[in-house]
């Protein structure tokens, strides 16, 4: 009762971050276009281990569309090309009977390939670590509802909060421009009366690190928006520019 | 026989940990940055623990397997988090919250643990907001609550659907800060392969470098355990592909004991299996059984005939339907709690009214709810979830009843620990799903957010420094002792054990057939006979497993397979200790359902006369049983009742 | 200095740069609309201008600005190319304005265009004037005289309304004037929300109505600068 579909696959395949790559192409047959495209993966990786090969490798772990680990360029676009998902969610009934299906790891200078589909993210754990938190101990805090916060504010805070950090903003980016994943941080933080006391020395910081680290400049082509998995307004960019500049004029 | 000390402080219940704080030992500032402590996992419990113990001063080794510490399996959790904090007005209170808690997990967790854990969870919100936290608010500004399983008052906080990641990327961002303050070290993509002891002492670890495949070994005063349950021994749950039961197996072998293995969670709202190549379950928020009905077909030809695909849910009239849960516990109706949700979807299954092609999977039909609310407010209510369910199944479930089925979600079972935290094994701390410790035989919704943090937040950086006190002589561990260099033999030589092998069969289509074991004899309902025959066949995969298993690649280099491979050596000893504890516990209760041992009506059937204590296992040796100590479990302040949920 | 060093500083650069072009745009647009409704008016605007201090002046701060966008624009490209030192198999299916992944090449375009428009008319009215060079006066003279309307060698110079007669007169090179107005018109529906975006004036709300007003306002400059072109060429007919 499965409808079922045979697909060509062209993987890089990449062993090391100096070392060269290339595409591998793979046939795969009666594919269930029930299951999602990691499964699919999943498929032709037990082909490949069956065969005495080496697996394809590539990051995954929740596979429900949290966790941000999964990546993949996909025929063009990062997560694949229904919108709103990751690549996790992403289901083999969106391909054709035939398809040939190219697949890519993110890339950018940013993010070095680590093996494969494989790349290092920890770019974005080091924005993080150079600003994007609110400068408070354990213990010693007041009443939760100390402080009110205006409903829509706390709902614009929470939308931008819902990044998932996985780097799609990044890939999509003409530029390989980080600025929705910052901005992200940067607004749901400046939004909130906690987050507002270090709001310009946070946004300085988590810029200066962020260029450091070797991402493009933005400029305002909203493919970071259209593939987000989330759905991240590229509004936030607008506001972290805001933010800087009001802090950079201040000085 | 090892005699047990849960080192509970003596007092009155509420007054426990009071006392604890304010006679146990501190370590000065000047000392806390001469002691190392590992954290090993940055899920809520690891994160926030290193974070707290960063923040006092301490010198902090932080690793997970994931690229990030933000990836832990814990961003999962939709629902919400649990607090004492009465701001409905509805009567909540520290004292109501412990004892839906230990009414909950039936009457198996420790008193004093529970009532710590509901005194602690205030703080915990306050601590979360002042993080960042963008959690739902009311026009006025305040916090907003939500009702949850469980529980007659609405004291669940919630970020939309993402209440687990809020709260991960809460303790992430504090981690972040410590990390820049560099009182915490991050090892990310390293996974922990086994634990040194050192005189009877936890003082370090031999780790993995995922990348490089490097073992390397790190030395430390005392190291923590923060590595998530093992549901992912059944192969498909709704756990993360790479959540494993591995720490905890490792430091199980070491002497740590592990305390009611058998005690899973089954989640009854999950998306079906649909075939042989599933990876994972995706759940849907229970909240979803507030306004959709449970059904399956009166008629078994109905049934059959929507197994084979003849006619659809919407061919059968409303009086050839079956709404069990409403016609089995009228008072509860789609409301009961998981553990039975699920039994009694298992058991219309099993009787063949299945709905779906594997006829493992019931209707939750939305269909009344819309003609009664009308669709606008369904979809306020429940839109972004069905559209995740239609982005999965490609059905839309406006139109059509969602199918639904129960999963593995959660172990309540885990490393034993004391009131302080510390396993059997000095030094070692477990702290989580890890651990065994405040959920009894089963957890309510909304509640293992809270422990996770409590632990990380604001137990362990107090009980730990009871412990680290008495170390402050102790210099930095030097990793070039005979015991690191016994433990990294042992691991180097596992992994060349397993690389040797050579055989035919993936890791995957191995740990598949333990995962078809478990489900089926170690599953939702289990009988003796059952169990019996899972501990033989477990032994045999084990044996298929260490003699036929094909590993690609090679052990000193970036290998996944390899990593798998490891997972499902503990995997399988996990499946096993599950087995035989389960086997043991001659009683129905909570997560654990013996088919012996049910009421008339088919429920659950605790013997707290001689079950009433926690399952404490002991590792005696690779081929042999493993022996089981007992830890009694008194209940001062509460009165041991039968769950009902009938009236 | 932040506003070189850092990502967001050299954006501000390219929008402040670029607001300004804009401005200068809408003030020539204008101007140039006299010359349809009188030829009299218009020299008179040219004449008022001509190579004044503050003509000259206004010209310096302009080539300013064309520079330190087009050097920046150029930074940031190369920037940009870097990020991505290895390229996708697959080009990018995302679907997004086309103007926005091309501003360089329309800025190119544009670039390379002016040059040509400023051989037209530049070179001709303030350049000779400047350099008080008597041949080029006579060559401008020579230009004026041949679109047949009556004028004064000396105030051949400021006659901008013979040239524009004169330059449109050949239709290819109208062509090519409404081939610049088309790359302009892409650029500026993305330059300037994005502009605007850059300087953080814009948010969930304002999105669309920025990109709206966008639209409009590169439509009615560009709008403005054809008609003069037809103007010119259907004056010849």
């Amino acid at each position: 009762m499965d409808n079922t579909i045979n697909i060509t696959l062209k993987v890089w395949r990449q062993r090391g971050p100096k070392e060269p790559g290339k595409f591998e192409t793979y046939e795969l047959k009666n594919i269930s276009t029930e299951s999602s495209f990691l499964e699919m993966l999943d498929v032709l990786n037990e082909q490949l281990v069956q065969k005495h090969e080496e697996p394809v490798v590539f990051d995954h772990d929740c596979r429900e569309g949290i966790c941000g680990m999964c990546s993949l360029y996909i025929n063009g676009q990062p997560h694949g090309k229904d919108a709103a998902v990751t690549t996790c969610q992403l289901h083999m009934r969106r391909f054709n009977d035939g398809d040939t299906i190219t697949i890519e790891p993110w890339r950018s200078a940013g993010f070095p390939i680590i093996r494969d589909l494989m790349v290092d993210r920890t770019a974005f754990d080091k924005i993080m670590q150079a600003g994007g938190y609110v400068s408070v101990n354990t213990g010693g805090i007041p009443d939760a509802n100390a402080i009110a916060i205006a409903k829509p504010i706390a709902d614009e805070a929470m939308d931008a909060a819902s990044c998932i950090g996985c780097g799609a903003c990044v890939a999509a980016c003409k530029n390989g421009s980080a600025m929705l994943f910052v901005s992200a941080k940067v607004s749901q933080l400046a939004l909130l009366p906690q987050g507002k006391v270090e709001a310009a020395k946070r946004v300085k910081a988590m810029i200066a690190k962020m260029d450091e680290l070797g991402f493009g400049n933005c400029t305002n082509t909203g493919a970071c928006e259209a593939e987000c998995p989330k759905s991240v307004s590229i509004s936030n960019i607008a506001r972290l520019n805001r933010e800087y500049l009001c802090a950079k004029f201040k000085d | 026989m090892a005699t047990i000390d849960s080192k509970i402080p003596k007092g009155p219940l509420a007054q426990k940990w009071t006392n604890y704080k304010n006679h146990q030992k501190l370590v000065n500032p000047a000392n806390k940055r001469k002691l190392d402590i590992i954290v090993v996992g940055t899920g809520l419990a690891g994160a926030s623990a290193a974070a707290s113990l960063g923040a006092l001063g301490f010198n902090v080794l932080n690793f997970c397997i994931q690229d990030s510490p933000r990836r832990a399996h814990s961003i999962a959790a939709q629902g919400g988090i649990n607090a004492a904090k009465n701001y409905q007005n509805d009567g909540d209170s520290v004292y109501r919250l412990f004892y839906d808690t230990i009414k909950g997990g039936d009457y198996r967790a420790r008193e004093a643990n529970v009532y710590r854990l509901a005194e602690v969870s205030n703080s915990i919100i306050d601590q979360c907001v002042a993080q960042g936290v963008p959690f739902a608010r009311e026009y006025g500004g305040l916090l907003d609550n939500r009702s949850f399983g469980g529980a007659q008052v609405s004291r669940t906080f919630y970020a939309k659907g993402q209440t687990g990641q809020q709260l991960l990327l809460g303790a992430y961002s504090a981690l972040s800060r410590q990390v820049n303050k560099g009182t915490v070290k991050l090892y990310t993509r390293y996974e922990m392969l086994d634990v040194v002891i050192i005189d009877g002492r936890a003082r370090g670890i031999i780790a993995r470098n995922l990348v490089t495949g490097e073992i390397e070994r790190f030395g430390a005063h005392a190291v923590v355990i923060g590595t998530g349950g093992y549901g992912n021994t059944y192969f498909l749950s709704t756990n993360a592909m790479g959540s494993n039961g591995s720490a905890a197996m490792q430091i199980y072998r070491k002497g740590a004991y592990f305390a009611n293995p058998c005690y899973a969670q089954i989640h009854p709202t999950c998306i079906p299996v649909h075939g042989d190549i599933q990876s994972k379950l995706t759940l849907m928020s229970e909240s979803l059984r507030n306004d959709g009905r449970i059904w399956v077909p009166k008629k078994k030809e109905d049934a059959e005939k929507l197994q084979r695909g003849q006619i659809k849910a919407t061919d059968i009239p409303d009086e050839d339907r079956d709404f069990y849960l409403e016609r089995r516990y009228p008072a509860f109706g789609n409301l009961v709690p998981r553990d039975v949700a699920s039994r009694a979807a298992k058991e219309r299954c099993d009787n063949g009214y299945g709905v779906n092609s594997t006829g493992l999977a019931v209707f939750l039909d939305f269909k009344y709810a819309i003609d009664r609310l009308g669709k606008d407010v369904v979809a306020a209510r429940y839109g972004n979830l069905f559209q995740m369910y239609e982005k999965i199944t490609d059905q839309n479930p406006y139109e059509v009843p969602m199918q639904i089925f129960p999963a593995i979600h959660y172990t309540m079972g885990g490393i034993w620990v004391d009131y302080e935290l510390m396993t059997s094994i000095p030094g070692l701390f477990a702290i989580g799903e890890a651990n065994f410790s405040d959920h009894g035989a089963n957890r309510l919704g909304a509640s293992a957010l809270m422990q996770g943090l409590a632990d990380g937040y604001f137990v362990l950086p107090y009980t730990i420094q009871n412990y680290l006190a008495d170390q402050i002589q102790v210099p930095r561990i030097s990793t070039d002792s005979a015991e690191f260099a016994d433990a990294e033999k042992g691991v180097k030589d596992k992994i060349a054990k397993l690389m040797s092998i050579k055989g035919e069969r993936s890791v995957d289509s191995i740990h598949k057939e333990l995962g078809h074991v478990m489900w089926e004899y170690v599953g939702m309902g289990r009988t003796k006979e059952g169990l019996q025959i899972a501990m033989k066949k477990i032994k045999e995969i084990k044996k298929e497993f260490w003699t036929n298993v094909f590993i690609p690649g090679e052990a000193n280099s970036l290998n996944t397979e390899l990593e798998k491979a490891l997972r499902l050596a503990d995997f399988l000893e996990i499946g096993y200790l599950m087995a035989i504890d389960g086997f043991n516990r001659n009683e129905s209760c909570g997560g654990h359902f013996r088919e012996e041992f049910q009421t008339p009506e088919g429920e659950a059937l605790r013997q707290d006369e001689e079950y009433s204590y926690v399952a404490c296992w002991k590792y005696t040796g690779e081929d042999s049983d493993p022996e089981l100590l007992k830890e009694p479990l008194d209940y001062e302040e509460t009165e041991r009742k039968t769950r009902n949920y009938k009236n | 200095m932040w506003l070189t060093n850092s990502s967001v500083g050299r954006k501000l650069v390219m929008s402040i740069s670029g607001i300004f072009l804009v401005l200068f745009l809408t003030f020539h647009m204008s101007m140039n609309l006299v010359a349809i409704i009188s030829a009299d008016a218009y020299n008179a605007v040219c004449g008022f201008l001509g190579s004044n201090w503050y003509a000259v002046a206004g010209t310096a701060v302009l080539v300013a600005g064309v520079l330190v966008h087009f050097v920046m624009a150029a930074v940031l490209t190369a920037q940009n190319k870097n990020a991505r030192p290895v390229k996708y198999e697959v080009s990018s299916k995302t679907d997004v304005e086309w103007s926005s992944k091309n501003m360089f090449v329309l800025g190119l375009v544009i670039i390379g265009i002016l040059c040509f428009h400023l051989i037209h008319f530049w070179a001709k009215m303030m350049l000779p004037e400047l350099i008080g060079s008597e041949d080029m006066i006579k060559e401008t003279a020579a230009i004026v005289a041949q679109s047949g309307l009556e004028c004064k060698e000396v105030e051949a110079t400021q006659n901008g309304a013979a040239l524009i007669r004169f330059t449109f007169s050949q239709w290819w090179v109208c062509l090519i004037y409404l081939a610049w107005l088309c790359a302009l018109w892409f650029h500026l529906t993305h330059g300037i929300w994005s502009a605007l975006h850059t300087v953080g004036m814009n948010n969930k709300v304002w999105m669309s109505r920025i990109k709206c007003i966008s639209m409009i306002f590169a439509t009615i400059i560009c709008l403005g600068f054809a008609a003069v072109v037809v103007f010119g060429y259907c004056s010849n007919l």
